[in-house]
């Protein structure tokens, strides 16, 4: 996993969810899960409302 | 829980929860699941819903209706307002929504209908034969169950997994995925008879802010973006400077976060065993944000289409192409229109969107549709707005507008 949720500020929309061109993110519940297929490319960090994504480098 | 059903809705928001209401009140076994612990929270909306359109689906029950407006104010970057209303505003204006008692109502209903509704249970994959979907891999309290259907319905909202499983690609490049944040405020001055819009690259870029009345002082102040914001700036901040400026003394008593597809439509919504509806499906409005009312409409078509498939013994993708049909002869057809709208606004300056409010001045916009604001900016400007002429090409009327120099706009 390369995309960092910090789970604090996560308020669980799913937006991150559904611009993922890989398909590596779910909200299950409450709570977002990234999968191994996740390619960094930071998408989903540049739409998260509250930043609650970051790409590690 | 049964290990068979004729459906399963995936999802009870008012696109799950139309479907199943309306395939169960045909007579069809319907199963909705629900991944949350409550139907309907959190809510991630502004709640604004045109009260006419709704009508036609559902009764208005006061338990769900925090407010009633009789139109929209919208604030171009100089601060000139441009009231619509009363009759058609555009798709998100009439009632301000108490989702999370809406919601619930609608699943009830389906309830009533007939429907198995079962909550915090979760789809983690289908089940498929010979190129059909045939069921799901539901999760339940940390355990697995396999359950077996005719039709899947993915109503499972703007995070679906539904439409990826069954090798439909739903991903919202970006752009076309609305950034949003909302706080509910009270202990505020509120018109309560009007939604607001404010419009401006400062305040908003790629989007707006919106402030819909609860009450007669509480709203929902909220912002929608579309584009990229610079790396170190969230809508958040540019939300907090808004209500900062504008609502000093209020105080916030609800935070909530969204994503709403602006994108358009997607290439298809149906396959073998299978049906995508509401946000699953992309159906909201790409300018306004709404999904509410398309949501409520494609579930019933899809509910409908459903039962004939099943009545039929064929829940084929060519059978289901009549859904598919169906919603984007109307539905599709309007998200289309908005998307060509949608895409010019996004590319004014400040000093564009003045200009078109001054336009306006002086104009009786009253029982003017959304379109037909547009048609009458288009009109006077157009120069500005050159790229809009193909939205009016097909179109013989619209309400409230004169109309007769259409042929003209070549």
């Amino acid at each position: 996993m390369v995309i960092n949720v910090n789970r604090y500020k996560c308020g669980y929309c799913g937006a991150c969810v559904s611009v993922c061109p890989m398909g590596a993110i779910e909200l299950i519940e409450t709570w977002i899960v990234v999968d191994d297929t996740c390619n960094n490319c930071g998408i989903c960090s540049r739409l998260c409302p509250v930043g609650a994504l970051e790409v590690s480098t | 829980m049964k290990d068979r059903y004729d459906i399963i809705v995936v999802g009870a928001g008012p696109a799950g929860s139309t479907t199943a209401k309306t395939a169960a009140s045909r007579g069809l076994d319907v199963l909705m699941i629900e991944k949350r612990q409550q139907i309907g929270d959190p809510v991630r909306c502004a709640e604004g819903v045109n009260k006419e359109y709704i009508r036609n689906f559902v009764r208005p029950d006061p338990a769900w209706i925090s407010a009633e407006v009789k139109g929209s104010r919208i604030y171009a970057p100089n601060g000139k307002m441009v009231e619509m209303g009363e009759e058609l505003s555009g798709v998100e204006v009439g009632y301000v929504l108490e989702r999370k008692v809406f919601d619930r109502a609608l699943a009830m209903e389906a309830a009533h209908a007939g429907a198995q509704v079962m909550v915090k249970t979760r789809a983690s994959g289908l089940l498929t034969n010979n190129g059909y979907v045939t069921g799901i891999i539901a999760q339940h309290m940390g355990k697995s169950y396999d359950i077996k259907c005719d039709i899947v319905i993915g109503a499972d909202g703007v995070e679906s997994k539904i439409g990826r499983w069954a090798g439909i690609d739903t991903t919202i490049k970006p752009g076309g995925l609305c950034s949003c944040m909302q706080y509910l405020i009270t202990d505020i001055d509120v018109d309560p008879d009007f939604c607001e819009f404010y419009l401006g690259n400062g305040i908003a870029p790629t989007g707006y802010i919106w402030v819909f009345p609860k009450g007669k002082n509480e709203a929902n102040v909220g912002i929608g973006i579309s584009g990229f914001l610079p790396k170190n700036q969230t809508v958040n901040d540019l939300l907090d400077d808004f209500v900062k400026k504008k609502y000093p003394k209020g105080k916030i008593i609800e935070l909530i976060y969204g994503g709403v597809p602006a994108c358009g439509t997607i290439e298809r919504t149906v396959s073998n065993g299978l049906i995508l509806v509401g946000d699953a499906a992309r159906q909201s409005d790409p300018l306004t944000g709404g999904g509410i009312f398309n949501s409520i409409w494609a579930g019933d078509m899809a509910g409908k289409v459903a039962v004939k498939a099943i009545k039929s013994s064929d829940v084929s993708a060519e059978f289901l192409q009549e859904y598919e049909r169906k919603w984007r002869a109307e539905i599709g057809k309007n998200i289309d229109t908005s998307l060509i709208v949608k895409n010019r606004f996004l590319t004014l300056s400040d000093d564009d969107m003045n200009t078109l409010a001054d336009s306006l001045e002086n104009m009786d916009l009253k029982t003017v549709s959304l379109l037909g604001l547009v048609w009458t900016l288009f009109k006077t400007n157009k120069k500005l707005l050159w790229d809009l002429r193909s939205i009016f090409k097909d179109i013989k009327e619209i309400k409230g507008v004169d109309f007769d120099d259409i042929e003209n706009i070549d």
